[in-house]
């Protein structure tokens, strides 16, 4: 039994110099995460901070003036265009110029002072509907803060009913809160399965595996050595994720770490458990780097990464369930966000556990009975 | 050796008897390898099946707590209109701590609280109605935030027609939407799907090719025989480029059968523009397997350069304007972007011209430019 475990850990020692030794695996093992992580904080975002307009101001009176000058002083929106003639809106938003174009018309300021209400025409380019959904949005805020003035200056009655709205966890509802612990599981669960299923299968291309059959090594501490160092990887990886979310975005940490790491560890011996069930069916690198495409594409765009899984047809929902990605994500937003305690986090850790039983168990008898 | 005056011919003809053999000699490796086929043509019909379905931004049937915590008939009123629009999948409640402990456990994604005092307060014109949502998707969010805003909308309009009060502010906002009139976020997604499969199986397809010859020796072997650096290059680009056309295809076909994605552009323009891009992920492929010459590296620099790149710096999703000026300038190097422009554009709008030559301009820049790093790489290591 000692034996074994000593075995193990020369084998683990064996794995980790390889996989460190080489500076080009190191550093693609190391800088990415930390990269990836920087450049999605900041881009993977649905929040918009610069809104291009083009405005038809057929009114050119003092209130049109107003509005505009409380839009241009938002922040977000800018103006492109002055546009003179109702032809030019098609060329303006065909060419990508402005995303949205505002039509003043030329009663807006008499039907304003005579206490109608005024149309203000808004037409957005739709090639990306969520982008213009969220900027009339914004214009709608604006129009909202503009027409409580108006009515304040005019002493005309408010609107009937005020919402206040608040959003637990993310106050402001910044989509980086969204995407910076969900990238903790995302780039530990693409690394930690390529790095085992190509391993793996590096040494059955090069012959070595061969090699570590003759030795006293039985399978499954073969495999053990090789699922250890792929999670202490993907352990240090997590880690610098975590590191960049708290010292450079300052995303408020409102759980406990011993909690994360217990969680992640389960998460890690699933995806490690798939990379090797994977390996032992790839007989070549290029057939392991296939199928673990194919894994990995589908549960990190099914994981509710960057679309919501309640949105999903149904019959996909049920697919998710298989997706140790989908539990990694909620570990890390129910813990990183939400701050939840190790027992409510249940739901999530035992389909993880049935994931690791399953692929681990599958991994060990392939490889007692096919490569062995 | 002499020429004769068909000297030149023969050498040509001789040229293109190399390349076409080749290229039968990697057909047949494709052909032997299931694993090439799978990428070509399996890979895309899954991903385009998987993910036409499985990629939405809308939202319905939101899970809500209304808690109604004054039993007057303008709060029952307002609550019924949540109930009825199609956009929330509303449970009636008067107790706010059962509405909390729902949220809690996520069994419902969004509070509306109407207090005690509201249809008192709604007399004297300073009625409140809050609105909590569950943050963490703060995308999905903000888009329940404004349906009850519309929701609330509707009923302030149902009670104006019944002559209680005036609805609406001095300016309203009449929005429309051109080119995705029904805000399906389907049509935008589907093309930029397109996007990410031709990005992955084009450089996937190539990047372990070089890198397995290098390593296998087998390039030196290629070196002593007659054929050329270009000539390998081409042998190895065409068998894959076709693969990758047939999976074009049938994406592009799922995208206008089966998701019914509006097509203005016109079908020559959408051909020269994929395959134009196809070349390109094919050049990234063939140049990074060419330069590093290992497996293992090779395939680990593809995912991290494709594949997350493609998903989240294209504008496939994500609004290229309101990234940080240093990550901006990273997007102008990735082809992707400029694919998925093209294909938005080609798609939903029509083609636009102003629109559709810069773009591919730069692809075909990008192309020429990857051609000669690869061409270069492999030719150095010759001497």
């Amino acid at each position: 039994m000692l034996e074994a475990f000593f075995r193990i850990l020369a084998l683990t020692r064996k794995e980790l110099l390889q996989i460190f030794k080489d500076p080009r695996s190191r550093y693609s093992l190391l800088i990415p995460p930390i990269l990836q992580c920087l450049i999605y904080g900041y881009v993977a975002t649905y929040d918009l901070n610069d809104v291009p307009y083009a405005v038809l101001d057929q009114d050119r009176s003092a209130a049109s003036q107003k509005l505009l000058a409380a839009l241009d002083g938002s922040g977000v929106f800018h103006r492109v265009a002055n546009l003179d003639r109702a032809a030019d809106v098609r060329r303006t938003i065909d060419e990508r110029r402005a995303l949205l174009v505002l039509q003043i018309h030329p009663d807006f300021e008499r039907r304003l002072m005579s206490g109608q209400s005024a149309d203000l025409q808004v037409i957005a380019d739709g090639r990306n509907s969520n982008t213009a959904g969220t900027a009339i949005g914004y214009l709608s805020t604006i129009i909202e803060s503009f027409n409580a003035a108006w009515r304040n200056e005019r002493g005309q009655p408010g609107a009937p009913v005020r919402l206040t709205t608040r959003a637990w966890y993310n106050p402001n509802l910044e989509t980086r809160w969204h995407m910076i612990p969900a990238l903790i599981g995302t780039l530990t669960f693409v690394q930690t399965l390529m790095l085992t299923g190509l391993s793996v299968a590096r040494e059955r291309e090069q012959g070595t595996f061969d090699q570590l059959l003759v030795t006293p090594f039985r399978p499954v501490e073969i495999m053990a050595g090789k699922a250890l160092p792929a999670m202490f990887v993907g352990i240090v990886q997590a880690t610098l994720v975590l590191l960049v979310a708290q010292l450079w975005f300052r995303i408020p940490f409102a759980g406990s770490f011993i909690t994360l790491y217990a969680g992640l560890s389960v998460f890690l011996l699933a995806a490690v458990g798939m990379g090797l069930l994977l390996s032992s069916v790839a007989a070549t690198m290029q057939q392991a780097m296939l199928l673990s495409f194919l894994l990995i594409m589908p549960f990190a765009l099914l994981s509710g990464l960057t679309t919501p899984i309640s949105s999903m047809p149904v019959f996909l929902q049920y697919m998710t369930l298989i997706n140790p990605l989908r539990y990694a994500i909620d570990i890390a937003h129910r813990v990183y966000l939400e701050g939840v305690g190790l027992g409510l986090l249940f739901p999530e850790l035992w389909p993880l556990a049935v994931i690791a039983l399953v692929t681990l168990s599958g991994a060990s008898w392939m490889f007692r009975h096919r490569l062995a | 050796m002499k020429f004769g005056t068909g000297g030149k011919q023969r050498l040509a003809s001789a040229k293109l008897h190399r390349i076409g053999s080749l290229i039968r000699k990697e057909t047949r490796q494709i052909v032997r390898d299931p694993s090439s086929v799978a990428i070509g043509i399996v890979l895309p019909v899954v991903l385009i099946l998987l993910f036409g379905y499985g990629l939405s931004l809308d939202v319905t049937e939101v899970p809500v707590a209304i808690v109604v915590e004054d039993p007057s008939p303008a709060a029952t009123e307002l609550a019924a209109s949540f109930q009825l629009s199609h956009y929330f999948d509303a449970q009636l409640m008067t107790s706010m701590t059962r509405a909390q402990e729902l949220m809690l456990s996520r069994k419902v994604d969004g509070i509306v609280r109407i207090r005690p005092d509201f249809s008192r307060s709604l007399s004297l014109g300073n009625a409140e109605v809050q609105i909590l949502v569950h943050g963490v998707d703060a995308n999905h969010a903000r888009i329940i935030q404004a349906y009850a805003q519309g929701a609330i909308g509707q009923w302030a309009a149902r009670r104006a027609a019944e002559g209680f009060t005036i609805v609406g502010g001095p300016v309203l906002v009449q929005s429309r939407m051109w080119f995705n009139e029904v805000n399906e976020s389907r049509y935008f997604l589907v093309p930029g799907l397109i996007v990410l499969i031709m990005t992955l199986i084009g450089a996937l397809l190539t990047a372990l090719v070089m890198a397995r010859e290098w390593e296998r020796g087998t390039l030196e072997a290629l070196f002593v025989t007659p054929v050329r650096t270009d000539e390998i290059l081409l042998g190895k680009t065409v068998p894959y480029f076709v693969l990758g056309v047939i999976g074009l295809v049938l994406c592009l076909l799922a995208a206008k059968f089966l998701f019914s994605v509006p097509f203005r552009g016109s079908l020559a323009m959408l051909t020269a523009a994929s395959m134009l891009y196809l070349l390109v992920a094919l050049g990234i492929g063939l140049s990074i397997s060419s330069t590093v010459k290992s497996q293992f590296v090779a395939s680990q620099i593809t995912v991290l350069v494709t594949f997350l790149p493609a998903v989240m710096l294209s504008g496939f999703l994500f609004d290229l304007r309101s990234m940080p000026v240093l990550v901006r300038l990273v997007t102008y190097a990735l082809p992707a972007r400029y694919y998925v422009v093209l294909l938005q554009t080609i798609f939903l709008a029509g083609d636009i011209w102003a629109v559709i030559l810069p773009n591919m301009a730069v692809l075909a820049g990008m192309a020429a430019a990857l051609v000669l790093l690869t061409y270069r790489a492999t030719r150095k290591t010759l001497a």
